[in-house]
């Protein structure tokens, strides 16, 4: 069975670049634009993996990320942090609160694709 | 009043004697007389009693003027020039006058003579004084010039936080600060208490663990103005205690802003890029792994690269734009007048070959390593020398939009650029003297360029340094002071006294700090509604009057200047309606005259003015107050004039800077002092001594 990854980033050329490389991957993706939509097709879709980006609009990444590891029934669901925020206190502010990898952009896409393979159990393609 | 009761006795015991001897004489007489003989006699007297009455009363009336005539001559005049001999003793130019009796008069020609004796020894002995206290004040000086010399503001406070000794540094550092700063004055004032008891704590711990200089630094906001590092450091006294402490301060708060600005230029730097050069990355990343992407797909990723890119350009500039300062800023460059820079760099220069300046910006600022910089300009001169014969340069400053530039000129002889390029390149070399330092270092150390240029139709070619604009440092206002005048910033006798607080009372009247005030008014009477239009104070510290611990205050009255008062303080009505009202400047006096003892002459008259205050500003002057007037009568009730003028007269204080406030304030001041050893002499040396015979003598004036 295909999984699915949701991508949540308020960037539309990295939602591009991400979406296209995840689909090669053979994924099924899905976009949202900000945080509280974030949430609501998370509800509707049930993904396996959400690629977060900490600075969205309406509701951050962070409380995203807190929102998702509140609810027992979406525990399994792996989350990736994306942000251009660089520094050690942000990426452990991002662990502690649940996420499963914490990664500063810029990011090479293969190592990416690893690390989501990784986390879901190998290849899906 | 003794004098008086004295005479009294003097002449009743006259009379009674007169009178017994006269009635003892008639008793013997009529003794052993024959009964008729003494009928004959008693007859006699009887016949005569009106004439005999008459010649006794005559008789006892001349005894009466011939006594008070005595006593005038021998005991009055005597008196009076026991206590005028008394005042050679505080002032040996003074003379004593005797006009009564030629005995009085001789007497006090030689009182003279010995006070002339006296003067001269006291003379001798104050030039012997002088001069061993010239080398101790020399070194004072020495000291104080070294403290003002500091960049660093510099306090030194005893135990109990007592200010022993400030330079001007810390003056202007505290100049808005809720207190003021001043010797003897807590330094709890201005900066927080608990900051300081809390590194003395820290110090006394290292002191216990036997460290051996211990210092401990702390960054404390001041209320007024930003933030102010501290470095502290005590000092022992006896017993390994900490007998005070010493306090450097620096005002850091550019630097904090600098700091906080160049932190949030590296975050706003790494987080403006890492976006755009993710979406970069992850797209071309997408381009090169599927190279089999169809065109339109390609386009697509293609045009996302364009935009990033631009995105990418866009955050870096802003970022750089945002915190230009910050770059430019550096704690190891110092902002230096662009004049003087030339002119530290022409004494170097000059010392190679010929140099001149002209076409400097003499307000102009640069923020330069000045050292560095000297020696870069040294060393492109000395090169020129050695390997071109140039015999001559010219330097020039002037501002470049936000840069500045500094020209190094000559004539002919250009360069190539390999030469150029070498002579950036190379460690720099003065004759023997090297350094590892190379001028690109300096530049870049400067964030600055440096490049060569020539003029062809002139033959002029220069070196051209581009340098960043420094901040014209605020002027500091430090008069350089002739050494006699040099502030009394100092006072370490103040180390000597232990429990400041201790109630004022039985404290001795020398060691005590004083407020001497002095007011001028639109009238005499307060109550009539007359005003106060000016104030002026100055502090007595440890027995020294602190001439530059002066409050002086012109005070807007709210209503118009008799013309008669004009005359005597020269205060033109016009100048007054533009101060502050006595409401507002009553706070600030108040703060200035906090845990001192208030002086005044007549203060009565002063306090008056303040009390009448006091309802409407609610601020009350609590502390005990001293008035010369009285404590003069107190020393010399004999004499009757106590004003300012013959006081100072007698004491032999130079009268200077009358009827302004704050020069009747400082005569007052110099008075009080004098006055300290002649209160001694009558035994008086405490401040409630002071106090009670001041009472005494008070209500004896009033009753004449």
């Amino acid at each position: 069975m295909t999984k699915k990854i949701l991508i949540a980033d308020d960037e539309p050329n990295i939602v591009t670049a991400l979406e296209f490389l995840l689909q090669r991957n053979g994924y099924e993706v899905h976009i949202a634009r900000n945080g509280e939509s974030a949430l609501k097709l998370i509800e509707a879709h049930l993904p396996d993996l959400v690629l977060l980006d900490v600075m969205m609009p309406v509701k951050s990444g962070y409380e995203v990320c807190r929102r998702m590891r509140e609810r027992a029934d979406w525990r399994h669901i792996k989350i990736i942090m994306l942000t251009a925020k660089g520094r050690d206190v942000e990426m452990s502010k991002g662990l502690s609160i649940g996420a499963d990898l914490y990664i500063t952009k810029p990011f090479s896409t293969q190592e990416l694709v690893a690390k989501i393979n990784g986390l879901l159990g190998a290849g899906a393609a | 009043m003794h004098g008086r009761l004295k005479f009294a006795a003097w002449l009743a015991a006259l009379y009674c004697a007169a009178l017994g001897l006269i009635a003892a004489t008639l008793v013997m007489v009529e003794v052993g007389m024959p009964a008729q003989d003494q009928a004959v006699v008693s007859r006699m007297f009887e016949e005569r009693a009106p004439l005999l009455a008459f010649v006794g009363g005559l008789l006892l009336l001349a005894c009466g003027g011939f006594v008070a005539w005595l006593f005038k001559r021998y005991v009055t005049a005597p008196r009076a020039l026991a206590e005028q001999t008394r005042v050679v003793l505080a002032n040996p130019g003074y003379r004593v006058e005797a006009a009564a009796a030629p005995e009085l008069s001789a007497l006090a020609a030689e009182i003279n003579r010995l006070a002339g004796a006296y003067h001269g020894v006291q003379r001798d002995m104050e030039a012997k004084i002088a001069e061993s206290g010239s080398r101790l004040e020399e070194e004072r000086n020495r000291l104080a010039a070294l403290m003002s010399d500091l960049s660093q503001g510099v306090l030194l406070c005893n135990a109990e936080g007592r200010i022993l000794l400030y330079n001007e540094q810390a003056r202007t550092l505290f100049s808005s600060a809720a207190a003021p700063i001043g010797l003897g004055r807590s330094v709890f004032g201005l900066l927080d208490r608990e900051e300081i008891v809390h590194a003395l704590d820290k110090l006394q711990y290292a002191l216990d663990q036997g460290t051996e200089a211990p210092s401990t630094r702390f960054i404390t906001a001041l209320a007024a103005r930003g933030l102010v590092r501290v470095q502290m450091a005590p000092f022992l006294a006896a017993g390994g205690r900490v007998g005070g402490f010493v306090l450097a301060l620096e005002d850091v708060t550019r630097f904090v802003g600098q700091e906080l600005q160049r932190r949030q230029l590296l975050q706003a730097l790494s987080t403006g890029v890492r976006a755009p050069v993710a979406n970069i990355r992850a797209t071309v990343e997408n381009m090169v792994s599927f190279p089999e992407m169809d065109p339109a797909q390609r386009q697509r990723f293609a045009r996302i690269i364009a935009e990033e890119s631009i995105n990418l350009s866009k955050s870096i500039d802003q970022a750089l734009s945002e915190y230009a300062d910050a770059i430019k800023a550096s704690m190891a460059l110092e902002d230096m007048r662009a004049a003087d820079l030339v002119t530290v760099a022409k004494r170097r220069i000059g010392a190679l070959l010929r140099v001149d300046a002209d076409d400097v910006d003499q307000n102009l600022w640069l923020r330069v390593d000045s050292f560095a910089l000297v020696q870069s300009l040294g060393y492109l001169a000395w090169r020129l020398r050695e390997e071109h014969a140039v015999d001559a340069v010219r330097l020039r400053a002037r501002a470049r939009e936000t840069f500045a530039e500094l020209d190094l000129v000559w004539s002919a002889a250009p360069l190539s650029s390999e030469v150029i390029s070498l002579w950036e390149s190379q460690p720099m070399q003065v004759a023997a003297e090297q350094t590892p330092l190379t001028l690109k270092d300096v530049l870049e150390r400067h964030g600055g360029e440096m490049w060569y240029q020539r003029d062809e139709p002139s033959g002029a070619s220069w070196f051209r340094f581009l340098l960043p604009l420094g901040e014209a440092a605020p002027q500091p206002s430090r008069r350089r002071l002739p050494a006699e005048s040099r502030p009394e910033y100092y006072d370490f006798d103040l180390f000597q006294r232990a429990g400041t607080q201790r109630e004022f009372d039985d404290q001795p009247l020398d060691e005590l700090a004083y407020t001497v005030f002095d007011t001028e008014t639109t009238g005499l009477e307060p109550s009539a509604g007359d005003e106060i239009i000016s104030l002026g104070a100055v502090r007595i510290v440890n027995g020294r009057l602190l001439k530059h611990e002066v409050y002086e205050q012109l005070v807007n009255p709210q209503r118009p200047l008799n013309r008669e008062s004009s005359r005597i303080h020269g205060i033109d009505a016009r100048l007054l309606v533009s101060q502050p009202t006595l409401g507002a400047v009553l706070p600030e006096f108040h703060r200035f005259c906090e845990d001192t003892v208030l002086v005044a002459h007549n203060a009565a008259f002063d306090m008056r003015f303040l009390e009448l205050k006091e309802a409407a500003t609610g601020i009350r002057f609590e502390q005990p107050v001293l008035d010369t007037l009285l404590l003069s009568a107190v020393v010399h009730p004999s004499l009757q004039d106590h004003s300012l003028e013959a006081i100072a007269e007698r004491l032999g204080v130079r009268v200077i800077g009358r009827h302004t406030a704050l020069g009747d304030a400082l005569l007052t001041g110099e008075i009080l002092l004098k006055l300290f050893p002649l209160l001694a002499e009558s035994g008086i040396s405490t401040l409630k001594q002071a106090r009670e015979a001041s009472q005494r003598t008070y209500h004896a004036r009033l009753r004449y």
